[in-house]
C-alpha cells in the first residue's frame, strides 16, 4: 500500500490515520449505544491515541544528530504548519481558553489576538533568518551570531526559565486529564502523562516529535471542532457557528440584564462557601469591558512572547529551505486559527446552554433542588468543577448562585448539551493530545539546549554522536522528571504559568535574537546585558508585584514582559554602543543570513 | 548600490508595510474598542469589537504572512537569490 520515502507519503499516511480515528469514534458510539459504560469510553479514548503516539515515537527512533535536532529538515510545509499548530496550542489553549473567554469576556481575548498577531514577527523579523542559520537550537543562533560561550550560556538561560515555566503547566494539565479519564489520583496521573511524554520524544528527538505533533493536532483539531458545531446544530444555532451566532451573542446579552448580572453581588461570606478555583459569571460576554491600555498591553507581551518562545522558533529550522519556513508560519496559524476562532463560539453556546430558560439545558431560573439532581450536575460537581448554592434562600437558582470551573467549559459542555459520552471521551483525548505536545516540544527545546550548547559547545567539542545523543535523552529524562515532580506539588494554575512563560520570554531573548538578524552592529557584551539585564529586570518586577508593589504603567504580573524587554532593550542597544563593533567575520556572516539562497551559516552537521 | 544591498533595502520596506498592516490589527484598532462596539457597521450581525477579536485580526495576520512571503519571494527572485530545489 504505502511505497516509496516515507516524506513523499505524508497525505496518505496522514489521511489513513484520520480515516482510522474517525472509524476509532464511530465504533466507540456502537459500543455505547451497545451499553459500554462511560468510563470505559474514556479510558480507550485516552490509552489508544498514546499508543498511537508511542508507536509513531518508536518507528521515528534515530540515531544521527540532524535527524534528532531538526528531524532532518526535510519536513514539508503543511505538516510542519500542523505541528507548529500542536506544539503551540497547548493545554491552556485546548482546556482554558474557551473557559476564559467564558467567564472574562472581551477582556481575555486579547490573549487571542496576542496569540495569532505573534506569528507575523515569527514570519517576518525571524523564522526565515534563523531557518537560512542552518542552527539546531536558538541558544545555537545567538552562540554563534554574536560569539562567545557567555552569549551561549545567558540564551540557555533565559530558554529554560521560561521553557521551564511552561512545562510544569502542561505536565499538570496532562495529569489532570489523565486522572480524569482514566480514574487515577493526580499524583499518579502526571508521571503517567511524563511516561507519555518522553515515550513521544526520547528515542527519535526531534524527528519523532514532529510526526507525533501532527497526529495530535488531527486528533486535537477534530476533538475541538466537531462538538462546536454539533452543539451549535442541536441548538438551532446556525449551521456553521463561527459565522452564524450573532443572535446567541445578543440573546446573553438580554440575559444578562434579565437576570440582573452586575448588580446582584454576593457577600464575602457567601462567596467564602464556593469551593476554591470556581467562578460564577460577573462580566458581560460580549461587551468592551476593560481599558484600551490594558488589552493592549496583555496582546503585545504575548505577541513578543510568541516570537521568542523557543519550541515554537525551533520548528521552522525543521523545513527544507528558507522560503518553506517562511511559508510555513503562514500554515501554522492557518491551523491555529481554526481553533482559536472556535473557542469563543464554544463559550458562546456553553453560556447559552446553562442560561436559555427556553431551553432543555438552561438551569438559572431552575429550581435549586432540580438542578442538584440532574446527573451531570452530580458528576461535575463530584470533580469539583461545579457548584451551586442557595444564597438569598427562594428556591430558585439565580445567576449570581451559580459557580464552574474554567476547565468545565470545553470538558463538561458536550455533556450538558446532551451530546453523547463518546464526544466527551473524544474531548479528553483532544485535551490529551494538546497538552502531550506542547509538553513534547518543551521538554526537548530544553533538552537540546543543555545537551547540544552546554554539553557538546562548551563542555565536551570532541564528543561523537553517539555519545551526544545519548546525554540528550538523559537529560531530556531528568527535566521531565523535574518537571512532572514540580507539577505534582499543584503550585499555581495552567493558565498564569503559560502568560508567565510568554513574559520570561519576551523580556530576555526577543531583542538579542530580532537585533541579531536586523542590527549589524549588535555584539556580543550588548547581547548579553539584554539578555540577563532583561530577565532580571522582568523578574525582580514580576516579584515585586506580587509581594504588594503596585507596579507602574499598569504593568501588571501578567504583562512584566513590557518591563523586561523594554529594559533588555535599552542595555543591549547602550552596551554595543559603548564597546566594540563585531568583526567583519560576524558582519559578513549577518550578511549572508540575510539572502536565502546559498548555503547554511553552520553546516549540515556541527 | 550593491545586488545585496538592494535586496536588504527591498526586504526592509517589505517587512514596515508588513509590521504597519500587523500594528493596525493588533493594536491600533484596540485603542477603539467602545467605538468598534458602538459602531453600526457589525460583520455576520456580531458587535464590530467581538468580532475583530474573535475573528477578524486572526483571519487578516493568516493572509497577511502568505501576502508577506508570496512578496518576499517576488523579492528574492527578482534578485536571483532563491535557493535552487538540490540544496
Amino acid at each position: 500500500m504505502i511505497k516509496g520515502k516515507f516524506i513523499d507519503n505524508l497525505p496518505k499516511i496522514y489521511g489513513i490515520y484520520t480515516g482510522g480515528f474517525l472509524a476509532f469514534i464511530i465504533i466507540m458510539a456502537i459500543a455505547e449505544q451497545a451499553g459500554m459504560s462511560a468510563k470505559l469510553i474514556g479510558i480507550f479514548f485516552v490509552a489508544f491515541t498514546v499508543l498511537i503516539y508511542a508507536l509513531i515515537g518508536w518507528l521515528s527512533r534515530t540515531m544521527q544528530t540532524d535527524a534528532y535536532y531538526v528531524a532532518g529538515r526535510q519536513v514539508p510545509t503543511v505538516f510542519n504548519g500542523m505541528a507548529t499548530a500542536a506544539d503551540w496550542m497547548s493545554g491552556a489553549s485546548f482546556v482554558a481558553m474557551a473557559g476564559g473567554i467564558y467567564f472574562k469576556g472581551y477582556g481575555y481575548m486579547a490573549l487571542l489576538v496576542g496569540w495569532t498577531g505573534g506569528y507575523v514577527l515569527v514570519a517576518s523579523l525571524l523564522a526565515p533568518y534563523l531557518r537560512k542559520f542552518g542552527c539546531y537550537t536558538v541558544p545555537d543562533f545567538i552562540g554563534t551570531r554574536y560569539g562567545g560561550n557567555l552569549a551561549r550560556l545567558s540564551a540557555v538561560i533565559v530558554l529554560t526559565v521560561a521553557s521551564f515555566t511552561y512545562v510544569t503547566a502542561q505536565i499538570n494539565a496532562t495529569g489532570t486529564i489523565a486522572s480524569v479519564a482514566l480514574d487515577i489520583p493526580f499524583g499518579v496521573a502526571v508521571y503517567v502523562g511524563l511516561a507519555s511524554i518522553l515515550m513521544c520524544s526520547m528515542l527519535g528527538g526531534m524527528r519523532a516529535v514532529t510526526w507525533t505533533q501532527v497526529a495530535q493536532y488531527i486528533v486535537l483539531i477534530i476533538a475541538y471542532l466537531l462538538p462546536v458545531f454539533w452543539i451549535s446544530n442541536k441548538m438551532g444555532a446556525g449551521v456553521f457557528p463561527h459565522l452564524m451566532l450573532a443572535d446567541e451573542v445578543a440573546r446573553i446579552a438580554d440575559l444578562e440584564s434579565q437576570f440582573g448580572l452586575g448588580s446582584i453581588k454576593n457577600s464575602a461570606a457567601d462567596l467564602a462557601t464556593v469551593p476554591k478555583g470556581l467562578a460564577g459569571i460577573t462580566k458581560a460576554h460580549s461587551e468592551v469591558n476593560t481599558t484600551p491600555w490594558k488589552f493592549i498591553s496583555l496582546a503585545v507581551c504575548m505577541m513578543a512572547g510568541t516570537a521568542s518562545l523557543p519550541h515554537v522558533m525551533m520548528r521552522y529550522f525543521t523545513t527544507p529551505s528558507v522560503r518553506t519556513a517562511r511559508r510555513s508560519v503562514g500554515w501554522s496559524l492557518f491551523f491555529i486559527f481554526l481553533l482559536y476562532s472556535s473557542a469563543p463560539m464554544l463559550a458562546t453556546l456553553s453560556k447559552l446552554s446553562l442560561m436559555d430558560p427556553n431551553l432543555a439545558t438552561g438551569i438559572i431560573g431552575k429550581s435549586i433542588s432540580e438542578v442538584q439532581s440532574i446527573d451531570w450536575y452530580q458528576n461535575w460537581n463530584q470533580a469539583n468543577l461545579m457548584f451551586v448554592s442557595d444564597f438569598n434562600g427562594n428556591g430558585t437558582l439565580e445567576l449570581n448562585e451559580f459557580f464552574m470551573g474554567g476547565k468545565a467549559v470545553v470538558l463538561a459542555t458536550p455533556e450538558i448539551a446532551g451530546l453523547p459520552y463518546v464526544i466527551s471521551g473524544l474531548v479528553a483525548a483532544g485535551g490529551m493530545a494538546a497538552a502531550m505536545s506542547t509538553a513534547d516540544g518543551l521538554v526537548l527545546a530544553i533538552s537540546n539546549a543543555l545537551s547540544h550548547d552546554v554539553y557538546y559547545k562548551m563542555i565536551n567539542p570532541k564528543a561523537e554522536t553517539a555519545k551526544r545523543l545519548i546525554v540528550a535523552r538523559v537529560l531530556l529524562f531528568l527535566i521531565g522528571f523535574a518537571g512532572a515532580s514540580i507539577a505534582a506539588l499543584e503550585i499555581q494554575g495552567i493558565l498564569g504559568s503559560v502568560i508567565w512563560a510568554f513574559d520570561f520570554a519576551m523580556s530576555g531573548l526577543f531583542f538579542p535574537l530580532v537585533l541579531g538578524v536586523w542590527w549589524k552592529r549588535a555584539n556580543a557584551p550588548g547581547a548579553v546585558a539584554g539578555m540577563l539585564g532583561g530577565l532580571a529586570a522582568g523578574t525582580a518586577y514580576l516579584i515585586a508585584v506580587r509581594s504588594g508593589y503596585p507596579g507602574f504603567w499598569g504593568v501588571t504580573q501578567l504583562t512584566f514582559g513590557i518591563v523586561g524587554s523594554l529594559v533588555s532593550l535599552v542595555l543591549m542597544v547602550v552596551v554595543s554602543l559603548m564597546t566594540k563593533a563585531p568583526d567583519s567575520a560576524t558582519q559578513k556572516m549577518v550578511d549572508e543570513v540575510r539572502i536565502p539562497s546559498g548555503k547554511t551559516v553552520l553546516g549540515k552537521q556541527h | 548600490m550593491s545586488k545585496q544591498a538592494q535586496h536588504w533595502e527591498k526586504t526592509r520596506n517589505l517587512l514596515f508595510v508588513t509590521l504597519a498592516i500587523w500594528f493596525v490589527f493588533s493594536i491600533g484598532i484596540f485603542f477603539f474598542g467602545a467605538e468598534m462596539e458602538a459602531s453600526t457597521f457589525r460583520p455576520f450581525g456580531y458587535p464590530l469589537s467581538y468580532y475583530m477579536t474573535c475573528q477578524g485580526s486572526l483571519g487578516i495576520f493568516v493572509i497577511l504572512i502568505f501576502w508577506f512571503a508570496g512578496r518576499q519571494e517576488k523579492i528574492d527572485d527578482e534578485f536571483g537569490f532563491t535557493e535552487r530545489e538540490d540544496d
